[in-house]
């Protein structure tokens, strides 16, 4: 099978953190800063980073409506920055893409003093290992996903019932890091997502038909 | 129930991550902080006066009032830092009890120490410290920085010390990545630096924290040169607002930083930006005038 190309919006942020856990999943890796860099990719990670930043630089360089056509048919990972960039409603004016019918708050636990690490379970991870550790959540100024509404789901919980990821079919947002671990699992994940969003779009009939040559 | 950690070293050296292949701007007032955000700055340093008055106006220089800064961490949602004095440990107890999200134990204030910079691992806030050379970045790693920028010269407008610095840390890289295992301990001893830092950064050919440019960057090439050179993002001091059209110099050195290596847009964005500030030829300093020298 044809390798993946997984793009990384680089705006801004830590998007070179996630080029190098793709890289060590075998994924050829493209930084996006243009329209015309997301031509033939796979998938899409927003990284962490700021998104009053991302959001005026994704305007002033005509990327909204570009990204917003993508994530309709492609899947689109946002971690915390990249996260409230998906989100359908943030409490504020401040330009989003609105993919994902998640209420997002910025800054929710405090400032950077009280920004921190904790172990959660994600059930979800064991379809790409089935050993259930927990995965060291890494949050800075982070985002809680406030609400998730049909047909997006809730994907992990603090202990206390706090919603720190959600999924809605291809579409993934984390209010975590798993970019500044080194642990993959969130990585392969996605890359499942990835996988199967391929096959729906590309039916097996269609594969064999470049054989003749 | 699972521990909940604050105050780490990945939360620390993380939210420099974060700040990367940005803008951080400094402000004297909660109004030019909202002008920052909205040209898209990743983060504010909050002051009374910016470096080129600070060089103006001599006398001591000092952390700014909690009330302002207070005020400015009011006006954005963006991260807001702050400056304390070389070794001022106080100044640092009080910008973390009013919740600055990172401070800079900066050389552009009068030094309070020196012998001694700041124990900074003893803080739940991160730093930012500056250095003119690979020795002196990992000193300052080792005393708990969460990230580092080049000193240059603040408050001139000039880039060329802020050059200086950057080539120097990447050529000094370059040699320590070439040098033989033995000559390691040497190389460490004579630069002054920690042994397990100094391999660290052997193994992974960077700064093992994130690396800024900062003093003198006045225009949309001066920061995508920075950004060239290899550095990480870029702090904007004076250069913003001693300028004739702030926001508009805001928003292009912004997307300079971003499009650091697509000339065609950086001639784009540097159209029609007005007067940039009048600046001061680094050369031209005496020697008590400049800043740079400050911290070891």
């Amino acid at each position: 099978m044809k390798s993946l190309t997984i793009g990384v919006l680089a705006l801004q942020g830590d998007f070179i953190e996630h080029e190098a856990m793709l890289r060590l999943l075998g994924v050829e890796t493209r930084q996006v800063r243009l329209p015309e860099h997301l031509e033939g990719l796979d998938g899409l990670i927003i990284p962490g980073g700021e998104s009053t930043t991302m959001g005026r630089l994704a305007v002033d360089f005509g990327l909204i409506e570009p990204l917003r056509a993508f994530g309709k048919q492609k899947p689109v990972w946002g971690t915390c920055a990249g996260a409230i960039f998906l989100a359908k409603d943030i409490h504020r004016d401040q330009p989003i893409l609105g993919l994902m019918d998640i209420v997002v708050e910025r800054n929710a636990f405090g400032r950077q003093v009280d920004s921190f690490e904790v172990d959660v379970v994600i059930p979800a991870l064991q379809v790409v290992d089935p050993d259930p550790r927990p995965f060291r959540a890494v949050f800075i100024r982070a985002p809680i996903i406030e609400q998730v509404n049909p047909p997006a789901e809730v994907l992990a919980t603090l202990e206390d019932g706090t919603i720190i990821a959600a999924q809605q079919g291809h579409l993934l947002a984390t209010s975590f890091h798993p970019e500044l671990t080194d642990d993959l699992r969130f990585h392969r994940y996605f890359l499942h997502l990835v996988e199967q969003s391929r096959l729906r779009r590309q039916p097996a009939g269609q594969q064999v038909s470049g054989n003749g040559r | 129930m699972a521990q909940i950690l604050t105050g780490t070293w990945r939360v620390k050296a993380g939210l420099a991550q974060m700040l990367k292949g940005g803008v951080i701007m400094d402000v004297v007032t909660p109004e030019q902080a909202k002008i920052a955000e909205d040209a898209g700055a990743v983060a504010v340093m909050a002051l009374e006066r910016v470096p080129a008055d600070i060089r103006a106006q001599g006398g001591v220089a000092r952390m700014s009032d909690p009330e302002l800064i207070l005020k400015i961490m009011d006006a954005v949602t963006i991260p807001v830092m702050a400056k304390v004095r070389i070794g001022h440990f106080v100044e640092a107890q009080i910008l973390e009890a009013i919740g600055v999200d990172f401070i800079d134990e900066s050389e552009v204030l009068t030094p309070a120490d020196e012998e001694h910079h700041i124990d900074k691992h003893k803080f739940k806030v991160p730093f930012v410290c500056g250095a003119r050379n690979l020795g002196e970045a990992l000193r300052r790693i080792a005393e708990g920085a969460a990230m580092i920028r080049t000193k240059g010269e603040a408050g001139t407008g000039d880039v060329v010390e802020a050059v200086r610095h950057a080539r120097a840390v990447m050529k000094e890289i370059r040699r320590l990545q070439n040098m033989a295992e033995e000559e390691v301990y040497a190389y460490a001893k004579e630069i002054g630096a920690p042994l397990e830092l100094v391999l660290e950064t052997r193994r992974l050919g960077r700064l093992p924290v994130v690396n800024f440019a900062a003093g003198g960057i006045a225009t949309p090439a001066d920061a995508a040169l920075m950004m060239q050179l290899g550095m990480d993002g870029v702090f904007v001091g004076s250069g913003i607002f001693k300028s004739e059209n702030p926001a508009k110099r805001a928003a292009a050195i912004v997307k300079a930083v971003t499009h650091y290596n697509d000339p065609a847009i950086l001639a784009e964005v540097s159209k029609g930006l007005g007067e940039p500030m009048r600046g001061i030829q680094a050369a031209t300093l005496a020697a008590e005038e400049r800043l740079a020298p400050r911290g070891w």
